[in-house]
């Protein structure tokens, strides 16, 4: 079935999310997803910052939706026109999904080990005011210990639930979750339990912010100045292919390989995660692609390759101005 | 006199017995859809009746029943929605407590045609009497043989059960009620799919308000062509409404819709107008989730036609003049209310209330709750209604289920209606926080319980 997203076409299968058909098109048209994690039955819809407008519901039936809609929970249907960058309804909504997360995220980039892979640094970065609005206290916790390899930093949590059902389905035993609701919510362990099996150390790399650190790294370097090597061994738990953060001639972290949405592309266990810091221990594959988006790639930046249609599409030109801009500029 | 179809006989001696039910007509409605109708015509039925859900959306029932998917081999179920906990909303309880088997005889007749073999009765937890009275009354009609195997002779099997909630607001909204009933947190499902699709344990469901399922007796009764006549345009029947506040008789009314507004507050057949001689000055017409009405709108239409107690006539004009049906929470406010500290309080509840799944309203809530506070407490600012304003827009129709537009939607209209009263709280800080907002008429309780202790 077609479905247009910004003015740009494409065809998918069936039961596919918008947020997956725009992610087949690429660029800028591809909602942000703070909660959706494609590996993760479930997830997403929570975060809303993937909110659309449905400009056409179908071909069967063209009514607009009335309301705007989750990306990530809503499947296409043929015919079905949506706006993403196009909407000053959604920059306008995903705006105040920003300042909301904000409300309770510190900005500490400066002292957090996910700054550079921050998915709202670059959600704030592109979305964010200058200056918040909200004038009250923040909620605060006290960094709560759940095991020598993790440290939870409630404090930074934006309840995207992803480690939760990361738990639910990745290992075969979860110990934390949600406790309280609204926004005393926060994600703990059940009376202050370790969060101790093999894979455990998934969450750490489903955590869109710096909520979950690598208790192996924290504080050891930032992450632009690090070099990521793709590598792989035989692991009898997992697949055994990583990536390794390297500090001039030192592992200083492991990690599972991600796609360019931030999503690691097959989970890993916790021994390749933490107990295999020698080059010895790995065959290397070859330096990592890094996305332009990424504050690692700091003078290699990939070029724009803005497909055809937007090129010719003078909305579309519009809605990627920046990116024009910064292409111009290198 | 209006029509009355659900209370006709609350005041009969008893009418909580099976034996008095029976006596005044009890349980024909089930019979009669048993043995004569087959579930299709039953639900035709409820559709020629243009019976809207009266939990507060106001949806075609018989519509929503239609779209039950249907698969061979899956069992259906039906939920009927009694955790009625919207603020101002009472009409439920006052149903399941005086007059039980009304609601056991309309889901016996609404699972029939829905082809459910078990049904659930989703209680409020703190609901206990009520509990305890629909489980008697269940009991009764069991061993009345009007539950369990082949009801009267038919064939028909059906298990009902009544399930305490939990005590949250949003186990109200009818997936978060499903986790609920399953025995998970009760947070709203991402829908689609629907719950006609895929509602308890997956299979599908539906759930209907204590109201609505009560009103397919009268329906199946009466035929659905005769309870279409009562009422007005696509408001028909019968609607019972909660009425609160500074009102001389407040209580549960079953109204004919269509009674004019000011007849409903002012005449003693309703309301008898508003309580000590007050002027009426404002009027939240469906439960506290709905925008609130200065006295002006809420008595005239934007044509400057009298408004009706519809589901249209309380929507004319969208938000901006107009307000919803909602649940029926009528509650009226008489000019010596303040509506700031009306609104903090309606925004604290939706704070209090918000399951925190996602970001708007987990946020929004409370940052509204406490701008509102700031206000109430004369620490406001000029710029906090216009702030207020925006964050409830940044809310509204943003969220999984509608607890967002519900706490927006109450801020939004105060300030759109009185934002002079807000204003008022900002430059006269120190008057607004020493005022007693109405108690003045009430007995202090500190002074008796000194006296008895001497």
């Amino acid at each position: 079935m077609k479905v247009t997203i910004d003015g740009i076409t494409v065809d998918v299968e069936p039961g596919t999310s918008i947020l997956n058909a725009a992610r087949q098109i690429g660029g800028d048209i591809v909602p942000p997803a703070m909660c959706y994690y494609s590996k993760l039955e479930g997830s997403g819809g929570k975060c809303r910052t993937c909110l659309v407008k449905v400009s056409k519901g179908s071909e069967k039936d063209p009514r607009p939706m009335p309301k705007l809609v989750a990306s990530c929970r809503t499947t296409v249907m043929d015919g079905m026109e949506v706006q993403n960058i196009t909407s000053p309804e959604v920059i306008e909504a995903r705006k105040g999904v920003v300042e909301m997360l904000l409300i309770n995220h510190p900005l500490d980039c400066p002292v957090c080990d996910q700054a550079g892979e921050c998915h709202l640094q670059d959600l704030g970065y592109e979305h964010g005011a200058a200056k918040t609005r909200y004038e009250f206290d923040r909620r605060t916790f006290e960094k709560i210990d759940i095991g020598d390899k993790i440290q939870l930093h409630m404090t930074r949590c934006i309840l995207c639930y992803r480690c939760v059902f990361t738990a639910d389905q990745i290992t075969n035993t979860r110990l934390h979750g949600i406790l309280n609701r609204g926004d005393h919510s926060e994600i703990s362990t059940y009376i202050q339990k370790a969060v101790d099996n093999d894979f455990s150390g998934n969450v750490i790399d489903v955590c869109p912010v710096g909520a979950l650190t690598d208790k192996t790294f924290r504080f050891k370097n930032r992450v632009w100045f690090t070099k990521p090597v793709e590598a792989h061994r035989d692991c009898d738990k997992c697949c055994g292919k990583v990536t390794l953060w390297y500090k001039g001639e030192d592992v200083i972290r492991v990690t599972g390989r991600k796609d360019v949405y931030g999503e690691v592309e097959e989970f890993i266990c916790n021994t390749c995660r933490f107990d295999k810091k020698k080059t010895a221990d790995w065959t290397i594959e070859g330096p990592r692609k890094v996305s332009h988006k990424s504050v690692i790639s700091a003078n290699h930046y990939e070029t724009m390759k803005p497909l055809p249609v937007v090129k010719t599409n003078p909305l579309l030109q519009e809605a990627n101005k920046e990116q024009f801009e910064r292409e111009t500029r290198l | 006199m209006g029509r009355k179809l659900l209370l006709e006989h609350i005041n009969v001696p008893g009418i909580n017995t099976l034996e008095v039910y029976r006596q005044k007509g009890g349980y024909a409605a089930v019979e009669k859809a048993l043995k004569t109708l087959t579930p299709d015509e039953v639900v035709e039925e409820v559709k020629k009746s243009g019976l809207r859900g009266r939990g507060g959306a106001g949806f075609p029932t018989g519509m929503k029943w239609s779209f039950l998917a249907k698969p061979e081999g899956v069992p259906r179920y039906l939920v009927c929605n009694a955790d009625e906990s919207e603020p101002g909303t009472f009409k439920d309880r006052y149903l399941m407590t005086y007059i039980p088997h009304l609601l056991i005889e309309g889901m016996i007749a609404a699972s029939y045609a829905l082809g459910a073999n078990t049904s659930y009765i989703y209680v409020r937890g703190e609901m206990m009497p009520q509990i305890r009275i629909l489980e008697r009354a269940i009991a009764e009609a069991k061993n009345a043989g009007l539950l369990g195997k082949n009801i009267f002779g038919t064939g028909y099997n059906l298990e009902l059960y009544v399930q305490p909630g939990g005590g949250a607001y949003i186990c109200g909204e009818e997936t978060a009620l499903l986790e609920s009933l399953e025995g998970k947190r009760g947070n709203p499902r991402i829908k689609p799919p629907f719950p006609a699709i895929a509602g308890l344990y997956g299979c599908p469901t539906v759930v209907n308000n204590v109201e609505s399922i009560a009103a397919v007796v009268p329906i199946i009764n009466e035929g659905g062509d005769e309870y279409a006549k009562i009422g007005i345009g696509r408001s028909t029947g019968t609607k019972l409404i909660s009425a609160s506040g500074n009102l001389k008789k407040p209580g549960v009314y079953e109204i004919e819709l269509g009674v004019p507004v000011e007849e409903f507050i002012y005449s003693d057949e309703y309301c008898g107008g508003i309580a000590n001689g007050k002027r009426l000055k404002a009027v939240v017409a469906g439960g506290s989730s709905v925008p609130i009405l200065p006295a002006n709108l809420i008595l005239k239409t934007i044509n400057n036609e009298a408004r009706l107690m519809s589901y249209e006539s309380l929507s004319d004009g969208g938000f901006a003049t107009g307000s919803m049906m909602g649940s029926g929470g009528f509650i009226a406010f008489d000019e010596d209310q303040c509506i700031v500290r009306n609104t903090w309080n309606f925004s604290r509840f939706y704070h209090h209330e918000s399951c925190g799944q996602c970001s708007p309203c987990r946020e929004g809530t409370g940052w509204m709750e406490k701008v509102l506070h700031r206000l109430e407490y004369g620490h406001g600012k000029m710029s906090d209604m216009d702030l207020l304003v925006d964050v409830s827009k940044k809310i509204e129709g943003n969220t999984i289920c509608p607890l967002g537009d519900a706490a927006a939607w109450p801020v939004a209209s105060a300030i759109r209606h009185f934002r002079d009263e807000f204003e008022w709280h900002v430059t006269n800080a120190a008057e607004a926080t020493s005022r007693n907002y109405g108690l003045a008429n009430y007995a202090d309780p500190l002074p008796k319980v000194e006296k008895a202790e001497a």
